[in-house]
């Protein structure tokens, strides 16, 4: 099924990253393609280029993280921006800073890209009202993480060569996960089939709307899938507000190699992190290597904040 | 006061079935003399004064049953004298206001503060409510009859529910006594908990958590259940769905006595207006589905609905330039109610002669008050509006102390020309 495409008036403009709806294909695939350039780079003993020399770039983390945080790190200081990381939880909204003043002050450093992480949907988009600088949206609440779905996507064009024709199930928490979604409207953007697989309670209403197939069983729902992205199972959703308990979950969402055997056989696994061991996903089959994309995807996310620090940084 | 003429006037007054072209007189003491086509101007003091309506359309001054005036402790959001301004210039002349003020009116000293307040400042009919519990704690009943006594006309928790049942029960049960108007917002707190928009497509794209239809349906199956157990006088304040529509018609089929209301954003918006986390369209009952919004506009055709309600919400700049979930709920609406509603005339979703039943003798009768009518012998309270005019609203323009238009842009069709209280001209748009 096709994406179903501006139902809202969502509008991504060129000149920020908010989120992956209503990115056009043609951006998608040139974010992609840059980011290969870097592949090869990142793995060399070299690693430092100038592109971003004399660019500013501030990470603006209203929420904890540690990959997405230090991969957008590394990737501005691998392309020779002077970084500057804040975590904002520690600082201004203690002393009740709104949104918007903290990103006046930053605004007023003159700042070539700001990247933001947080834990309500819509902050990005709010901000880049606000600043002269480029936006990229590093997770905000449960709406959109768009550089993990690119990430996600070159993992696979990486190991897969496409992803058009591809049959992809994501399972878990579909409802609280920002990278369920944005995952959604990229693979189907590059022509895939999505599957995303939940227990009732964590899948959201009509979710079908944004042209996926949802199921809550594990043997149905990956039936011949080409990719098992598997999502995180946050801990206060465990104990019997959304699901029994852990137990339960496991025995019936958890990646086991018996349910990846309903997969289609040369399936790869893929996670965001941080995983649950023996919660979402067996700990053998996650650092199986030859099933097991965790890793690669670490690695390649680098490579996909790196083009689109190069892309939005005008 | 000499005396009014309101000649060649097009009279729409749905408290007498009347809608035709003729003239008013209204006598020195503001009162309405005379009305209708019959009415011989030769009758009168040759010192009257005579108002030329050329056709236009002449109501009963607007009854708007929700709407939130600043004072106390919001001046800076609102207060009686801009509220009454953005009244008189919607046409609206009595106003019931909310009490989730700071200080919460829930007690005796806060409405004598209120009515004194009122009194001097306002320049509108006003009727304040209380809170139908303390602090809108929602655990321990208000002083009723005492409150009443002092002027209250209903008890309302504004924008939260009496969760528990048994407290829902025995409040409905002491009201059935007393007499007093229970006004419920119909919403399960519980199940709408983190939500902030209608539960669906746009809820999944805009990452935001979703207020199911079920929360507001629940309550109101359960106030209407409790209701042929303790007969109260009941009133739903706002509804949004369908589904909540489906418990209402079942309940006014079997003869059950309460009464609905409708927000007029709930009639003319619907969530897909929320775009881009416009927080100005964050609202409580919130925005629903378009079939949603075409039901509504149904139901209050079919009288299921009984009154359309401005929910005048005014909000600072700083309390709407939040992230979506943090923003603060509501929008102004006072000024703008009759022009927007009078879109589901021109797009012949209802007659005009409903559109003003709902704005004035449906609230008066709920709230047994003397309005909403241009009866012989009642109070001169007069909407004088052109039906055909076109304009573009403009949040700068409204007389509003805060612009939270959630209709900022929108070219409606019908503007307020002048507006009569107790004869008097308080409005007049030129």
């Amino acid at each position: 099924m096709a994406v179903i495409k501006n139902t809202s008036a969502i509008k991504n403009s060129p000149k920020h990253l908010l989120g992956i709806q209503n990115l056009s294909i043609q951006e998608a695939k040139k974010i992609l393609n840059e980011a290969k350039t870097f592949i090869k780079l990142n793995r060399s003993k070299s690693k430092k280029l100038d592109i971003l020399r004399g660019k500013t770039q501030i990470n603006l983390f209203f929420e904890p993280s540690t990959r997405t945080q230090s991969s957008f790190d590394l990737a501005g200081k691998r392309l020779g921006a002077d970084v500057m990381t804040m975590n904002v939880i520690n600082s201004a909204q203690k002393k009740g800073e709104t949104l918007i003043d903290t990103a006046m002050t930053l605004n007023a450093m003159h700042p070539d890209l700001i990247v933001i992480r947080h834990q309500d949907s819509g902050a990005p988009n709010l901000l880049s009202q606000k600043v002269n600088c480029a936006v990229i949206n590093a997770g905000d609440g449960r709406r959109e993480h768009p550089t993990q779905a690119l990430l996600d996507a070159l993992t696979i064009i990486n190991r897969k060569g496409k992803i058009e024709g591809l049959k992809i199930a994501i399972c878990g928490d579909i409802l609280h996960s920002r990278v369920a979604r944005s995952n959604i409207y990229l693979m189907n953007m590059l022509g895939a089939e999505v599957n995303v697989i939940a227990p009732k309670t964590l899948m959201p209403k009509s979710i079908e709307r944004l042209g996926v197939k949802s199921f809550t069983n594990m043997k149905k729902g990956l039936d011949s899938c080409d990719i098992v992205m598997m999502l995180r199972l946050q801990n206060e959703r465990m104990q019997g507000s959304f699901i029994p308990s852990k137990r339960e979950y496991y025995e019936y969402f958890g990646l086991t190699q018996e349910k990846l055997k309903y997969a289609s056989k040369d399936a790869l696994i893929m996670h965001p992190g941080p995983m649950n061991r023996g919660v979402e996903i067996d700990t053998k089959l996650a650092d199986d290597i030859n099933v097991s994309l965790v890793k690669e995807q670490v690695e390649l996310g680098v490579a996909v904040r790196m083009a689109c620090l190069k892309i939005y940084c005008k | 006061m000499k005396e009014k003429i309101f000649i060649n006037a097009r009279i729409i007054d749905p408290s007498q079935n009347l809608d035709e072209k003729g003239c008013v007189i209204v006598d020195e003491k503001g009162k309405i003399k005379s009305i209708g086509s019959k009415t011989k101007i030769t009758d009168t003091f040759p010192s009257a004064e005579i108002i030329d309506l050329k056709n236009n359309i002449l109501i009963p001054g607007i009854v708007d049953m929700k709407a939130f005036v600043g004072e106390p402790g919001f001046e800076y959001k609102e207060n009686f004298r801009t509220l009454s301004q953005a009244a008189l210039a919607g046409g609206v002349t009595s106003i019931v206001t909310m009490p989730n003020t700071n200080p919460i009116i829930d007690n005796v000293s806060m409405v004598d503060f209120i009515t004194r307040r009122g009194r001097d400042k306002a320049s509108v009919n006003l009727y304040p409510c209380a809170t139908l519990t303390k602090q809108m704690q929602g655990k321990l009943m208000t002083e009723f009859g005492l409150l009443s006594s002092r002027g209250i006309i209903g008890f309302t928790d504004v924008n939260t529910v009496v969760q528990n049942t048994e407290t829902m029960a025995r409040i409905m049960d002491y009201a059935s006594d007393v007499g007093v108007l229970i006004m419920q917002h119909a919403e399960d707190l519980e199940l709408s908990k983190n939500g902030c928009i209608n539960e669906g497509e746009i809820s999944n794209r805009l990452g935001l958590g979703g207020i199911s239809p079920i929360a507001e349906k629940i309550i109101i199956e359960r106030d209407l259940t409790l209701l042929s157990e303790f007969p109260c006088r009941y009133h739903i304040n706002q509804i949004s769905s369908e589904l909540s529509l489906d418990v209402i018609e079942r309940n006014k089929l079997k003869g059950k006595k309460f009464s609905v209301g409708v927000s007029i954003n709930n009639l003319s918006l619907n969530e897909n207006d929320i775009g881009d986390f416009k927080t100005f369209l964050k609202l409580s009952p919130p925005l629903r589905h378009e079939s949603d919004r075409v039901k509504l506009v149904e139901g209050v055709k079919k009288g299921l609905i009984d009154v359309i309600v401005s929910d005048h919400i005014p909000e600072d700049e700083e309390s709407k330039r939040l992230p979506f979930l943090q923003a603060a709920s509501g929008a102004i609406g006072i000024e703008t109610l009759l022009p927007l509603a009078l879109e589901m005339y021109h797009n012949e979703s209802l007659p005009l002669s409903k559109i003003i039943e709902t704005l004035t003798i449906n609230p008066a009768k709920i709230l047994k008050i003397n309005k909403g009518t241009l009866k012989k012998g009642s109070d001169a309270d007069i909407c004088v509006f052109d039906l055909e005019a076109p304009w573009v609203v403009k949040a700068d323009k409204l007389k509003s102390k805060s612009k939270n238009t959630a209709i900022e842009d929108r070219k409606l069709q019908g503007k307020i020309l002048m507006t009569f209280l107790n004869g008097e001209l308080v409005f007049n748009q030129q």
